[in-house]
């Protein structure tokens, strides 16, 4: 049995990572992802594991998609500069259903910002980075324990759904350390991928069976496949008609769609018949629980609904849990109140919703969300 | 004695193929497959992977596992389908765009790293898929459509940067000799390590037209006749400004690869565990 210790938030990742069975890593440094990479180096090859300093992002993105396909759980770490880097390689991944697992400690900006200081303005990156129209899936951890679940979580979500999941914690939560204790192998779900089974010549990697997910081979097994970054039919080879680019792109989105409770992950803390309620994800989750507990003490019904999934976006659970609200309040750390706008979209009267924002490279405080709250 | 066709290696259901005529694309995909069947590679073990442009759509006309990629990036992601699976015969397909120009930095780093990776670099002196622009191999004073008076630029020379970085095995061939290219493509395979194997090949419809070579046969004279051996080359006086270029194996030799040094690595810290 482990008994628990304290760990940094990015220490935890890697950590979910192993045990959810990474093998492959390959990345470029950048803080405040850097212990992440490092301890990759040292652990991977421990785990009969390899890892790779790349020579950019672009490059590290591009390796772990090979390494994907070679049949392992393969993941790279990064922040926002360098998961600019990576967005085009990671809409190849969206078009090769390629499972990985991208993080992105987020660090405040525009370019180089305030480079190591925490922010929450990658939300629209994560969901709109790449060209195109395609889905993937955020996930934001706000406690050390989140930083492992959740990335456990990533993997099974990549391997099951054949998807690319990014776990996005800003950078307190990456480099804050909380007492942790490392589950044993098997106290929690590990999803492999599933291999196709049939005849090798009868084998289709992708299919556009809605909410249908291929089996995927490895290089190197019986099954001869063929992936591409263009559009392409059921056999992987291009196919550019109309009809075929209609069923991919839907077939893209749809297989997130088609059980979606599997990937929605929210937290309520007193949502149940709150009169303001609070939407927060990431580090702000604890400043607002702090202003719900004070403004509850006064005797205000004040409910906290954090988004662990950010996408695709929780819709149902926000909807569901502001419907006796008066007013619905979204703190971000960014200025632009990025997933207010997600929430005005699916709160009945969007005139509810008001936004707190931080943006100077600082952590919001319990107080900045209290003075929002009367 | 038995002649290699290529055939088993070949997707003949994909032909013809989408080249312009005179182009040397068909060409090389015939002289890769010949090597495979010579080393007798089994399609299920190897992985072509591909970048994009004329070069790019080759992975199209294998039988084997594919991996087309985005521009420039095709040796990165066949960095890691190697070095996750140290089993696997990885032979990447680039032109000179995509293997040069956008994705010169991955070339020097995989050369570098000497990755067990053999990349055919498919040369025509221009981009032909996006309507001939210029690229860093095209000729200094060349027309092409985004150098319209002559290239001010000057190229670069794959083979020498390949051989720099530390690749093991470098060579540069045209496709006027196609067995010549088919037995430098086979032992780039054979050796362990980086191998880059550069063809120069003429591109018909958009390099040639518009300097001084109307002809497929005009482009094919020219590559004949300019590509000569390391040791003709040197007694030509200014072979370089006359257009003369090197064809034959530069470098062979046998550093470790990536896998093997990573394997030593691993070891070491088994020893060390262990104490």
């Amino acid at each position: 049995m482990s008994t628990a210790k304290l760990i940094q938030g990015n220490a935890a990742i890697a950590q979910g990572a192993f045990y959810a069975g990474a093998r492959f890593y390959a990345g470029y440094p950048i803080t405040p992802s850097s212990e992440i990479a490092q301890i990759a180096a040292s652990e991977m090859p421990k785990l009969g594991g390899v890892y790779m300093q790349m020579e950019d992002e672009l490059a590290s993105m591009g390796a772990i998609i090979g390494a994907s396909l070679s049949g392992a759980k393969a993941f790279t770490a990064t922040s926002g500069p360098g998961f600019s880097l990576m967005q085009e390689n990671l809409g190849m991944a969206t078009m090769g259903e390629v499972p990985l697992v991208v993080v992105n400690v987020q660090r405040s900006g525009p370019s180089t910002g305030l480079a190591t200081r925490p922010a929450q303005s990658d939300m629209m990156q994560l969901r709109w980075g790449r060209h195109g129209d395609q889905s993937v899936v955020a996930l934001i951890p706000a406690t050390v324990a989140e930083c492992f679940e959740l990335t456990v979580k990533a993997f099974n979500i990549a391997e099951k759904y054949r998807t690319q999941v990014i776990v996005a914690p800003d950078e307190v939560v990456g480099h804050m350390r909380e007492s942790f204790r490392l589950p044993e192998p098997g106290e929690l779900e590990v999803i492999d991928r599933v291999k196709p089974a049939g005849e090798p010549k009868d084998y289709k990697p992708f299919s556009f069976e809605p909410g249908a997910v291929a089996p995927l081979a490895a290089y190197g097994s019986d099954y001869i496949f063929h992936v591409t970054s263009s559009m392409h039919g059921e056999d992987g080879y291009s196919c550019n008609t109309p009809d075929n680019a209609a069923r991919r792109v839907a077939q893209l989105h749809t297989k997130l769609e088609q059980d979606i409770d599997d990937v929605i992950m929210v937290k309520e803390f007193d949502v149940e018949g709150c009169e303001i309620l609070i939407v927060a994800y990431g580090v702000v989750t604890r400043a607002a629980r702090t202003a719900a507990a004070k403004a509850r003490e006064k005797g205000v019904k004040v409910g906290v609904l954090q988004l662990q999934t950010v996408w695709p976006f929780p819709a149902k659970a926000v909807a569901k849990a502001a419907q006796n609200a008066s007013s619905v309040i979204v703190p971000e750390m960014n200025y632009a109140g990025q997933m207010a706008g997600e929430v005005r979209k699916v709160v009945g009267d969007a005139s509810m919703v008001r936004t707190v924002n931080s943006y100077n490279g600082t952590i919001m405080f319990p107080d900045a969300i209290e003075k929002a709250l009367y | 004695m038995k002649y290699a066709t290529g055939m088993d290696y070949i997707k003949t259901d994909s032909l013809p193929h989408m080249w312009c005529a005179g182009c040397g694309d068909g060409i090389v995909v015939r002289a890769i497959a010949c090597a495979l069947e010579n080393l007798e590679l089994d399609p299920r073990k190897i992985v072509m992977v591909s970048g994009i442009g004329c070069w790019g759509k080759a992975d199209d006309y294998f039988t084997c596992n594919a991996l087309h990629t985005t521009h420039g990036r095709a040796l990165a992601y066949a960095t890691g389908v190697k070095s996750a699976n140290p089993e696997l015969t990885v032979v990447v397909l680039m032109g000179d765009g995509d293997g040069t120009t956008i994705g010169g930095n991955h070339l020097l780093h995989a050369a570098r790293r000497n990755m067990d990776l053999t990349a055919v670099l498919v040369n025509n002196y221009n981009y032909g898929m996006t309507g001939g622009q210029a690229s860093a191999t095209t000729p200094h004073d060349a027309v092409t459509s985004t150098s319209v008076l002559g290239n001010p630029e000057r190229s670069v020379d794959v083979c020498e940067l390949a051989k720099v970085a530390g690749a093991n095995y470098v060579a540069r061939e045209t496709v006027a000799q196609g067995t010549r290219l088919s037995k430098r493509i086979q032992e780039g395979i054979a050796n362990k390590g980086f191998s880059l194997i550069e063809v120069a090949s003429p591109c018909t419809t958009l390099f040639g037209p518009r300097n001084k070579m109307r002809q497929p046969v005009d482009m094919l004279r020219w590559l004949k006749e300019k590509g000569v051996s390391e040791a003709r080359y040197d007694k030509i006086e200014d072979a370089a400004a006359q257009g003369y270029f090197k064809v034959g194996k530069f470098v062979e030799r046998t550093d470790p690869d990536f896998n093997t040094s990573y394997e030593v690595m691993r070891e070491r810290l088994q020893q060390k565990e262990g104490k």
